[in-house]
């Protein structure tokens, strides 16, 4: 699926999220699949990317600039693929 | 998988083991209304010290605070149990996702519409033939039918993805494509595990388990097909027959670090493959020095503990293939009677092979409740190897 940075995205109702020293473990209660988050910036991003207009902001707020974010995006995009991150409002 | 850093940190961390398991198994009853030649359970009989309902409801109560994500119930056959579908219904209310193992027995259609309509619970059937002849020569006379007609009930009343759960053998390891072709037809995801010698496993697993010409074939059937075929990560001890990485999944024994088994009396032990004295860690129900409950014993249990520490690679550690397979599976070793520093019974580089051939001693089963099977007397045409090796009788 297409993937855009430039569009608002939220967790899936059904993915819960577990804190963990390397990052947090993400778990999709409708696809049954396990994600892993490997460090605490992309924790950030993704437990706050509702409340970003887009993916850009949510990055930019957890203090990683444009340059930067590349990598970041990527993990959004996988996750997005398996259906943890979805678009639109909460 | 998202991929910030590399994989092998993560691997550390997951050795160190997490502050809670990322899922577990729970084995609900020891009673089943089969008898397999395999169950790494030995089940048959009921326990009587059975968990009662409201002490596996404390125990959902915890795994909810500890936020283990969600449980493989098996056992036994756990729907035999009267409350099974009310601990079902407490866990997905509580937040712990359910998967079950079944032999199909109580899949009926009403059952069938009931589980389609949740989202939080997974079914998988068990079935070790793609054909009623190989099947049933494991499981039971009638058992392929049974597990047909419970896949057929499941995909009529329009339950999405079901599991096709097999144990892979000698017998049925030419059979993954007529497995992944059933899984086909009836709308659901093909599970393949390794057979371990654990429980009633013991007792055929020298004549059950893949040859090595045939672990091969697995490995490439897996790297070739493998993409939409669940394993449970169990095949990790085949990682040394291809480059890193070509099997999915963690590849790592997480027994004691991220996965346990908690057995149908509360019992904890490090995983689903190892329910013997050695590798129990503690008791939900009993204090025994470091607190009870189940975040008590995955805490502070000895056993765990050690578990976590750094491993010794032992016999295996000037091979080039340590780290793949990190000496394969501890189960595996201890039921086989092999050390469990050196290399894994079905060793890829064959390893395994010599050791199997010395003399070695397979421990007993100290937990079964394999229901009485008449014995075959025979008299013996020369004196025991060992002592007590025949019935003297």
């Amino acid at each position: 699926m297409a993937f855009d940075p430039d569009v608002r995205w939220r967790l899936h109702h059904q993915v819960a999220v577990r804190p963990e020293p390397f990052g947090a473990l993400l778990y999709h209660f409708g696809t049954r699949k396990l994600s892993f988050l490997k460090n605490t910036t992309i924790v950030e991003v993704v437990n706050s990317i509702g409340d970003h207009p887009d993916a850009r902001s949510a990055c930019r707020a957890a203090g990683i600039d444009d340059a930067q974010q590349a990598p970041y995006l990527h993990a959004l995009r996988v996750l997005a693929e398996s259906k943890m991150l979805v678009t639109g409002e909460a | 998988m998202t991929s910030l850093q590399p994989v092998p940190r993560l691997v550390e961390q997951f050795e160190h083991g997490l502050d809670a398991p990322i899922c577990l198994t729970w084995e609900l009853t020891y009673a089943c209304n089969l008898a397999c030649v395999h169950c790494l359970s030995s089940s048959g009989k009921r326990d009587p010290r059975e968990l009662t309902t409201q002490q596996c409801k404390d125990i959902i109560d915890e795994l909810e605070r500890m936020q283990v994500f969600y449980v493989n119930i098996g056992g036994g056959e756990p729907t035999v149990r009267p409350d099974f579908w009310e601990l079902v219904d407490y866990a997905t209310a509580h937040h712990v996702g359910v998967k079950f193992s079944t032999n199909g027995v109580r899949i009926t259609p009403e059952v069938a519409k009931r589980l389609a309509a949740s989202d939080y619970v997974d079914v998988q059937i068990s079935l070790d033939g793609a054909t009623a002849e190989v099947n049933d020569a494991v499981r039971g006379a009638g058992s392929f039918a049974m597990a047909i007609r419970a896949l057929e009930n499941l995909a009529e009343a329009g339950f999405k993805d079901a599991k096709i759960s097999v144990v892979v053998t000698r017998h049925n390891v030419d059979q993954l494509d007529e497995f992944a072709a059933l899984a086909a037809r009836y709308g659901a995801t093909l599970r393949i595990t390794r057979l371990r010698p654990s429980g009633r496993g013991a007792d055929v697993w020298d004549e059950l388990h893949p040859t090595a010409e045939q672990q091969v074939q697995l490995y490439d059937w897996l790297v070739a097909k493998g993409d939409r075929v669940l394993t449970g990560d169990s095949f990790f001890h085949l990682s040394g027959l291809g480059e890193p990485g070509a099997l999915a999944g963690l590849n790592l024994c997480g027994a004691g670090r991220v996965v346990c088994l908690i057995d149908p009396v509360g019992d904890v032990y490090a995983c689903p493959f190892a329910i013997h004295d050695r590798f129990l860690a503690g008791n939900i129900l009993s204090d025994s020095g470091f607190g009870s409950g189940f975040a008590n014993v995955w805490k502070n249990a000895p056993l765990f503990r050690e578990l976590r520490e750094p491993q010794s690679a032992g016999a295996c550690s000037s091979c080039g293939h340590y780290d793949s397979c990190r000496g394969g599976c501890m189960a595996a070793k201890f039921f086989t009677g092999l050390p469990l520093d050196g290399p894994d019974p079905e060793c890829v580089e064959g390893y395994g092979a010599p050791a199997l051939a010395q003399e070695r001693v397979k421990p007993k089963s100290s937990v079964d409740h394999s229901r009485a099977k008449p014995v075959m007397l025979k008299l013996l045409t020369k004196p025991p190897a060992r002592l007590c090796n025949e019935s003297p009788v």
